[in-house]
């Protein structure tokens, strides 16, 4: 079932999108923007469909980076799903072992749901990205920097 | 054979209370977060997560501190929390050619696409102690930075793959055999191997791929890559219909290029070794490229020539040091029973032996 972006309808591209910032942000990330979003939009009720819990998702590569998959070893997942009065549901899957995060990520992706999906990419989604395209940014300019031309030396004859 | 026995609550309770004491030693020196095992003994966390086979640095900086720093003890804390956890899914194959590289290196090509990138590593340090860092609070200099390239590294092997000089991977199953839900089986498969040797010890498998390199079963190898970086993970949400992406992983992933001339079945062409741990281990994933090589040998028509690391058996038995050192330690707990009838059995024998002695002197 895995998906290229472009197959995607753009609302479930948007929400794919959506979903994966929240995944990778973490709790401490997440809780300022969340917070920030909160106040501009008030969750006043919602119930929980499934509580928060830990899990793992089993990360495989493949034999010689291009052939036969094979299992490499799990890594944490926290998820969540929510349903606001209106009926929208949110589900939050986020790495780690935050309940924190998986609940600000299901209601997150609810109201994104429920109408106001613009402000909850303008107030989280986005910063977000940007952050984590910065930091991936520095990280490759220290990576770039370390480069090298390694010389090949010439043996003299005789 | 161990025998269950009872009584020595009070002596077991006492001792883990000085455990404890010992575990934070002593107390005018202030004690150790999470967080500094997490970011100043990064490449313990990195081992304790690719042995534990559990993708989550809080989790493998705790085991080092409750482990006090044994890192088996660590790794078989991280193994044992795993098993109380469900499993959501399995994630899409991860792409290491998309990877954002901290470090990518190769002893084959000297001007690769994309460039030699060394990273922070210490290869070319000279391994003098630095004192300096026994004094605290001096911060380190800031890293320069450079502008970047965009795009994706390719993998060396690509290059050699569109002249068809490297064998092709071939494809597998979606859904590759886990030792972690059905016992090892044999003969296994290469998916499986990997699998086993990711998780593998790193110093046995450091030992296995020494001994091909010592002529135990040689397969010739060159690093044709090495890289360290973070790649994406992706896993299918049900719910959703759609996948998303979970999350992110620091991973070490190496290719071996081995000379190989052909054999039965093969023409003469290259072949690969591959290793790919989490966290940044880049001896542990040379290591796992050569021992994964090695034990490919009937696949690929090779003799099998009896060294160590071409016998599968040998090696994915012994390569996990949870299980061994289950194993080994547990003849260190109480064998009261086994060794009160080995004590009867010898003072027996001895009293026969004596008599016998006796007997012959006095005719």
């Amino acid at each position: 079932m895995s998906n290229s972006q472009s197959d995607l309808s753009p609302s479930v591209a948007a929400r794919k999108r959506r979903l994966s910032v929240f995944a990778k942000a973490g709790e401490e990330a997440l809780t300022p923007l969340f917070e920030r979003f909160a106040a501009a939009h008030p969750i006043a009720d919602y119930t929980v469909l499934r509580a928060p819990e830990v899990g793992t998702s089993m990360v495989r590569g493949r034999a010689g980076g291009s052939g036969a998959p094979f299992n490499l070893g799990e890594m944490s997942v926290t998820r969540m799903s929510v349903r606001l009065p209106s009926g929208a549901v949110g589900h939050g899957y986020v790495q780690g072992r935050s309940k924190g995060a998986a609940r600000m990520a299901a209601l997150l992706d609810a109201m994104a749901e429920d109408g106001v999906a613009e402000s909850v990419d303008d107030l989280v989604t986005t910063p977000l990205e940007e952050a984590a395209q910065s930091a991936r940014a520095a990280r490759a300019a220290k990576a770039a920097a370390t480069k090298v031309e390694f010389f090949t030396m010439v043996r003299g004859e005789g | 054979m161990y025998v269950a026995v009872k009584g020595g609550e009070r002596a077991i309770d006492n001792a883990h209370t000085w455990l404890a004491e010992e575990r934070r030693g002593d107390v005018d020196i202030s004690e150790l977060s999470t967080g500094q095992i997490r970011e100043q003994l990064a490449l313990a966390v990195d081992r304790v997560m690719a042995e534990g086979s559990l993708y989550d640095p809080d989790l493998a900086a705790l085991a080092i501190k409750q482990a006090r720093g044994d890192m088996i003890e660590a790794v078989f804390l991280i193994r044992a929390y795993r098993t109380t956890l469900p499993r959501f899914g399995a994630s899409a194959p991860i792409d290491t050619g998309a990877m954002a590289c901290d470090r990518r290196i190769s002893a084959t090509y000297k001007d690769l696409p994309g460039g030699q990138v060394l990273g922070p590593t210490f290869d070319y340090t000279h391994r003098l102690l630095d004192f300096a860092l026994a004094a605290e609070g001096l911060e380190p200099q800031e890293a320069p930075e450079a502008v970047t390239d965009a795009g994706d590294l390719p993998h060396v092997t690509d290059f050699l793959a569109q002249e068809d000089l490297i064998q092709r991977e071939p494809e597998g199953t979606d859904t590759p055999r886990d030792l972690t839900r059905e016992p090892l089986d044999f003969p296994t498969d290469r998916p499986l191997r990997l699998q086993a040797l990711s998780r593998g010890d790193e110093g046995f498998v450091l030992s296995m791929a020494y001994s091909t390199q010592r002529g135990y079963g040689r397969n010739h190898p060159f690093v044709g890559e090495l890289r360290i970086g973070t790649v994406t993970v992706e896993m299918d949400i049900p719910e959703l219909g759609f996948a998303i992406e979970i999350g992110e992983a620091v991973l070490t992933e190496c290719e071996t290029v081995n000379q190989f001339t052909g054999s039965k079945t093969e023409p003469p062409q290259f072949t690969r070794g591959y290793g790919l741990t989490f966290g940044r281990c880049e001896r542990k994933a040379i290591s796992m490229a050569l021992v994964d090589r090695a034990m490919r040998w009937a696949e690929l028509g090779e003799d099998n020539v009896g060294a160590p690391a071409q016998d599968e058996e040998f090696v994915l038995y012994h390569a996990d040091n949870v299980q061994a050192s289950g194993f080994l330690e547990h003849i260190k707990l109480p064998h009261y029973v086994d060794f009160q009838s080995e004590l009867e059995l010898i003072r027996r024998l001895r009293t026969e032996a004596m008599a016998a002695q006796h007997q012959e002197a006095a005719e």
